[in-house]
């Protein structure tokens, strides 16, 4: 299979409610062409319903959906031309694989010879070579899913929907498919529009990732800014680890309780802030001092031993509980100690008001 | 103090066959209810097949049932009776069952109480209610005359039109059923894929839909084939005497001629021909899934 001209997908106004319930509000999105774009949301975010409007599945209220060029919002799905990998794969049970990676060709009206080629080559690209004969459900959770995969790319569709197509699998294997689909992505380049409600799988995969609550995009950007600088509470809160703080920020300086902090950024206004606190990106400090180094002192609750480190429970100077991941080597603190925790100034953020939009 | 090589063991193994046996209790009364209803009487008819007028092992029954004409046009127009009944079960059932599958479920289920209606109702009085619906001067005679859609009665009853349209009504849940249930089972994401890989909603329903539901509607094929197989009183009432299928012909021999030699014989041949159409279909349906989609 060949790199084909990917095309961009144009979002503009999208807009579903149920009743009273709003389930998109206003959407506004756009995919670059080639792009991996995941749409990360807690269940009932709307982000399924957005995949769903792309695939042409669910009719919005109103909106715009541009494949490249063309308005396809009312377009039926049978002639979206985009593939779609389904949650649960929904592979025909009355078809053998071949059969089933075939299905999309013989509606084309692809010859008999070059479907053949087409079917193999879809199942070496998916590393299923020799698998045609199979019956469904004579495969794995993992082929099942490959298979899916090789459905929805054999027609060479220029872009790819995927519906949370790893979550039935298990960790390990969750883990190496987000990397293979990651490279699969690389080698085919088509435009690919990714659902899942797993962080760490849109960190991994994603070129960008929109945050999506309550059927709006809280924040649209590349992993490390989604992960370093959130747009607001949900995003932080929603991924990965991070405890709260109050600071106040006046003219010259930005304090916590007694302690004095050095930003990464200044704030737009001076007044009170939350400060956002990632627990792995603190450090425990032994004697020495650095100048970009914020200094937090805190008392030690507990230490727990992990095995791979120690969890060292503590409480900041204002009361609230965070833990510090410390090195199993050294001696774990004793409750009750005083102790310092590391802040690089680069790490001290400041969460910007409201729910920022990117 | 001695050393037991296998602790309880015999104990254990009492313990285990006592449970069996409580279970296999359960089911006595009934598997001794088929013994006496159902075994031994069709054993008994079985018997009497091959025993002649005066009481000796012959053939004879089932001679004559090779070399007269009659018996043989009674199975032709058995068969061909329920061969007509399914085919008309199922353009009149599938679609049907199609409709109710996409309801939502609430809407599907009070449909499914008036598809089911006909069966809380005695088969007797069904078919007699149609006799009145569709004799010379029924219902829909009258009616269709009146309005001047046809000139002179139509033959609607006491014929094949009669029987096939009693047999229908009656057969048609039968059929509804298990097609709705398996159409039930197949899960919307296969046609959205469908859709999504470029089918169209016609080519969707019959790449994907069909061959999905096929298995239910096999099921319910069967079921009305074999069951009017049997028929009785549809025919004799509906037939006016002119549809005479096997379960009438048997009873004929036995009210007329008191024969319940050549009875038996013509009832043993039916039962091993739907036996054998039975095997047949098992090869291509899964029994199992006869049964339980024919469950209600």
């Amino acid at each position: 299979m060949t790199r084909q001209a990917a095309l961009p997908i144009s979002v503009r106004q999208l807009t579903k409610r149920y009743g009273s319930l709003t389930v998109l509000d206003a959407i506004d999105l756009d995919v670059r062409s080639g792009e991996f774009l995941t749409l990360l949301g807690p269940s009932g975010s709307g982000k399924t319903t957005l995949l769903m409007m792309l695939a042409g599945f669910v009719r919005p209220d109103c909106g715009i959906i541009r494949f490249g060029d063309a308005d396809v919002v009312r377009l039926e799905p049978h002639k979206r031309d985009v593939g779609m990998v389904f949650q649960n794969y929904a592979l025909f049970p009355h078809m053998d694989v071949a059969a089933n990676i075939a299905f999309p060709l013989k509606l084309r009206g692809v010859g008999k010879a070059e479907t053949a080629e087409r079917v193999e080559q879809a199942l070496e690209l998916v590393k299923l070579g020799g698998y045609g004969a199979r019956r469904v459900d004579q495969l794995s959770g993992g082929q099942r899913q490959r298979i899916a995969l090789a459905r929805a790319i054999v027609f060479e569709p220029r872009i790819l929907l995927m519906d949370e197509p790893l979550s039935a699998l298990d960790k390990q294997l969750r883990e190496h498919m987000q990397i293979e689909l990651r490279q699969l992505h690389e080698r085919l380049g088509m435009t690919t529009v990714y659902v899942t409600h797993d962080q760490r799988e849109a960190l991994t995969m994603s070129d960008r990732i929109a945050v999506i609550d309550h059927g709006r995009i809280q924040q649209l950007d590349a992993p490390h800014v989604i992960y370093d600088r959130p747009a607001g509470r949900f995003v932080a809160e929603f991924i990965g680890e991070s405890t709260f703080v109050t600071v106040d920020v006046t003219e010259d300086d930005c304090r916590f309780g007694d302690v004095s902090l050095i930003l990464g950024e200044t704030p737009a206004r001076l007044g009170q802030h939350e400060l956002m606190i990632r627990p792995e990106r603190l450090s425990i400090l032994d004697g020495k001092q650095s100048p970009d180094i914020n200094v937090l002192p805190a008392t030690v609750r507990a230490s727990i031993y992990q095995g791979d480190s120690i969890l060292v429970q503590t409480l900041l100077a204002d009361g609230t509980a965070v833990s510090v991941r410390a090195s199993a080597s050294v001696k774990p603190p004793a409750a009750g100690e005083p102790i310092r925790l590391g802040l690089r100034a680069a790490d001290t953020y400041l969460l910007p008001d409201g729910a920022g939009r990117a | 103090m001695t050393v037991i090589a296998a602790p309880n063991a015999e104990g254990l193994r009492r313990d285990a066959a006592v449970e069996r046996l409580q279970l296999f209790a359960l089911g006595g009364p009934a598997v001794l209810l088929v013994i006496v209803t159902m075994i031994v009487p069709v054993g008994w008819l079985f018997w009497l097949s091959f025993l002649n007028d005066a009481g000796e092992f012959s053939l004879e029954h089932y001679r004559r049932m090779l070399v007269q004409p009659s018996y043989g046009r009674a199975f032709s127009l058995t068969f061909e009776v329920s061969f007509l009944t399914t085919a008309i079960c199922i353009v009149l059932g599938y679609p049907l069952a199609y409709v109710l599958s996409q309801l939502p479920r609430r809407a599907a289920n009070i449909c499914m109480i008036a598809v089911m209606l006909p069966f809380w109702t005695s088969l007797l009085v069904r078919t007699y209610a149609w006799l009145v619906l569709l004799h010379r001067q029924g219902v829909i005679n009258t009616w269709g005359i009146k309005l001047g859609l046809w000139e002179a009665p139509l033959p609607l009853v006491h014929n094949l039109n009669g029987t096939l349209i009693g047999m229908v009504h009656i057969m048609l849940p039968f059929l509804i059923l298990p097609v709705y249930s398996s159409m039930r089972a197949i899960d919307r994401d296969y046609l959205k894929a469908a859709a999504n890989l470029g089918a169209s909603p016609t080519r969707a329903f019959w790449l994907v839909f069909l061959p999905l539901s096929l298995p239910g509607l096999l099921a319910g094929s069967l079921i009305v084939f074999i069951l009017c197989l049997g028929f009785y009183v549809t025919p004799a009432v509906l037939g006016g005497g002119k549809v005479t299928m096997v379960a009438n012909r048997i009873a004929t021999d036995i009210e007329l001629f008191f024969n319940w030699g050549a009875a038996s014989s013509l009832g043993v041949v039916l039962f091993v021909l739907t036996g054998l159409i039975l095997y047949a279909a098992s090869r291509l349906v899964r029994l199992d899934r006869l049964l339980g989609g024919g469950s209600h």
